[in-house]
């Protein structure tokens, strides 16, 4: 991974996407935009974006948030825009037709609907073709565009207007889908997930993914107090919790070895912790509710513990 | 250097992939489906023995195709695909998406059925659904037309009048996988027609970055984004025409919106799209030798539609049958009697129509059922009346 600098250092990289877009309050996805493209340093990029909260909040005609070249298509392609788009690049490079001093990154931007859901083939096609690219998702665990669908992201027994609870039924009722352990089955050569909590951390991956040559694959966390049904000041500490709990769990996969960014160790905190402070969770913490928490403990665990006897492996030699 | 190489005998296929060769678009993304997949193979051959200077693409579905596609017409590449039915209608979210941010992509689709049921031979349900998209239609008759066509494309595609994408269709099977003739031009006369690209604002510019595709919500411009698109498919018909022009100077091969058969002293005709205006001729010629005055005209340009000029050619004649190679359910007639009814109805002009589906599902088109056609429109222009419902040609148990 690139070297963490320190905050005064990351200050002085340029701030590419503006103020005054209109992201909720409290939004992660400013921040995490604002953090990843910190990590293109001082090159060009061309963002592709899906559909969704980042952009309509950032693209409202005729006025736009982003310094650097973007475009959007549809919910579903971004992954297959940005191919184009790196497809052009090489291809005009190569006849001489664009001239460059520094070399174009290429950013794929989704949610975890634009990701993990409908955007799953395009982003799977993506890796699999090799473009040198990065997809980023950030995850709030909902569609939250359109006002809380679930997704394949949504955690267990959540809330979403898709995943009501109701008299019989508490919130979602699937496990999470595993999105980053599929991007890295891909065998590309740069994975990670990350939380923009730890801005240090978030930064330097953002910066590997860019340099590494060929596809990354960075899943970032990302409060949604909106759909979370938390305050708006406390993503940052919400999203710190959801790490510490292991439930975002912060890694790398580094051409098929895993690493881990974190490991609370004895200082891991259960889940319902960062739950309770959640309306989204609010009907699980009753005396006919409260086994689905315990589900999703297990669940947690079990994962954590798979991730760390992955971590545990001998490197792969190259 | 000749202008043209010497005749050769290719499929339909093999003419189009040999034009897009030639053009050596900067970049193709595709994904293949019966009965485009020559396009696509022949093209994989031309990248893997280094003909070509394309990036290809090969993308997993045909809607990262035209996803792809826009992306880098969006970086201000010179962008081309192919495609046919089920992969078009994949695709149709985008090919929207594709027309609305005004990039001149060529597309390639050879006519399939739609399912269902599953069906892999032509008519052309696929891009007739396409036509409110924004793309420029041509359709064309045989490998020669579909060649040529695909020479012309990004002239037109990217005028900057005009900056449209555009599709060029031939009947799958029929021409795509039936060996013809072709004259190609030579790679020098391609390069020549179709020049260098013009610049316009892109992606990969940056000293200008440029927001493409931006939320155009409730009180926005989206409204008049559409009528934008309007202007520029009215301005596209003119611009057209010159292509086709100057193409004639050059081959001497003349195209027109409409090709008209014998329209002159015509007192019957059929209108037709694609290659069963080769079989109507042949019939033609038969009763033209019994005495019968019978014309036809071919449509090319289908998008921008030619309103005007159609009502012009047919006001001379008494009567008229329109030949559509798809349905609209639930509508009076096929997509082309619409939009034929409507131009005469436009245009004042008053004779005797009858629509007429065929060829649906690849079901055959014989000479008979053209002949037969033709003599109900005599009939019709003797005083008989003309169905008022379609006329199915060649329907089992008929």
């Amino acid at each position: 991974m690139a070297t963490k600098l320190s905050p005064k250092e990351y200050v002085k990289r340029e701030e590419r996407l503006t103020g005054g877009h209109r992201l909720c309050a409290g939004c992660g996805a400013g921040v995490v935009m604002r953090q990843v493209l910190m990590g293109a340093k001082d090159n060009p990029v061309v963002i592709s974006n899906a559909t969704g909260c980042l952009e309509v909040s950032t693209t409202i005609y005729p006025y736009t948030a982003w310094k650097d070249s973007y475009i959007h298509s549809a919910f579903e392609n971004t992954a297959a825009t940005i191919s184009g788009v790196e497809a052009a690049y090489n291809s005009l490079v190569r006849q001489g037709k664009v001239k460059s001093d520094k070399p174009y990154r290429f950013l794929s931007v989704a949610g975890d609907g634009g990701s993990y859901d409908i955007g799953l083939q395009a982003l799977s096609g993506a890796l699999e073709r090799g473009h040198d690219v990065v997809l980023l998702c950030y995850d709030n665990g909902a569609y939250m565009n359109t006002g809380f669908q679930r997704s394949a992201s949504t955690p267990l027994g959540a809330w979403t207007t898709t995943s009501p609870d109701g008299k019989v039924v508490p919130g979602k009722q699937q496990q999470r889908k595993n999105l980053t352990a599929i991007a890295a089955a891909h065998g590309v050569p740069y994975v990670a997930q990350a939380s923009p909590h730890n801005f240090r951390d978030l930064i330097a991956k953002a910066e590997t993914a860019f340099e590494t040559p060929g596809p990354a694959f960075l899943n970032v966390l990302s409060p949604c107090p909106r759909g979370w049904r938390s305050a708006d000041p406390d993503g940052m500490k919400l999203a710190k919790m959801m790490v510490q709990s292991c439930f975002w769990p912060m890694y790398e996969v580094i051409d098929g070895n895993y690493k881990l960014s974190f490991d609370p160790k004895d200082r891991k905190i259960p889940i319902r912790d960062w739950m309770e402070q959640q309306g989204r969770f609010k009907h699980l913490f009753t005396p006919e509710f409260e086994y689905v928490i315990e589900e999703g403990q297990a669940h947690v665990d079990r994962e954590w513990e798979r991730l760390k006897q992955l971590a545990s492996l001998p490197p792969i030699a190259e | 250097m000749a202008t043209t190489e010497k005749l050769m005998a290719v499929t339909g296929n093999q003419a189009v992939a040999m034009a897009m060769k030639q053009i050596d678009p900067d970049v193709v993304a595709a994904y293949p489906i019966t009965p485009q997949t020559d396009v696509v193979q022949s093209y994989s051959q031309y990248v893997a023995d280094g003909e070509v200077q394309t990036e290809f693409v090969t993308v997993e579905s045909e809607h990262s195709a035209m996803s792809a596609c826009i992306g880098s017409a969006a970086a201000g590449a010179r962008t081309m695909t192919a495609t046919s039915s089920a992969g078009f209608a994949l695709m149709w979210e985008v090919v929207y998406v594709a027309a609305s941010m005004r990039l001149p992509i060529v597309m390639t689709t050879v006519n399939r059925a739609l399912s269902g049921p599953i069906n892999i031979h032509c008519d052309h349900s696929d891009s007739m659904g396409g036509r409110d998209s924004g793309w420029i239609q041509i359709y064309n008759e045989d490998a020669q037309e579909a060649y040529d066509a695909t020479v012309m494309s990004f002239p037109i595609a990217e005028h900057p009048d005009v900056s449209l994408p555009l599709m060029n269709m031939y009947d799958g099977f029929i021409i795509s996988g039936a060996i013809g003739p072709l004259r190609p031009l030579s790679d020098a006369a391609v390069k020549d027609f179709i020049g260098e690209k013009p610049a316009v604002l892109n992606l990969l510019d940056s000293e200008h970055p440029v927001t493409f595709g931006p939320f155009d919500g409730l009180h926005g411009w989206y409204f008049e984004h559409k009528i934008a698109q309007n202007r520029a498919m009215e301005a596209a018909l003119p611009v057209i025409q010159e292509t086709y022009d100057r193409f004639a100077e050059v081959t001497g091969r003349q195209y027109q919106h409409l090709m008209c058969y014998d329209m002159e002293d015509a007192d019957v005709a059929i209108v037709v799209i694609g290659s069963a205006a080769g079989t109507a001729r042949t019939v033609m010629a038969k009763l033209k030798a019994e005495g019968l005055k019978v014309g036809l005209v071919k449509i090319r340009t289908f998008r921008p539609f030619p309103t005007a000029e159609i009502a012009r050619v047919l006001s001379g004649v008494k009567a008229v049958a329109v030949l559509d190679r798809a349905d609209s359910f639930g509508a009076m007639g096929g997509p082309l009697y619409l939009e034929i009814l409507a131009a005469l109805y436009h245009e004042g002009v008053h004779t005797k129509t009858v629509n007429c589906i065929y060829g649906l599902g690849g079901r055959d088109l014989y000479p008979q059922n053209i002949e037969d056609v033709f003599r109900m429109l005599a009939d019709a222009a003797g005083g008989a009346d003309l169905p008022q419902s379609r006329v199915y040609l060649n329907m089992k148990g008929e």
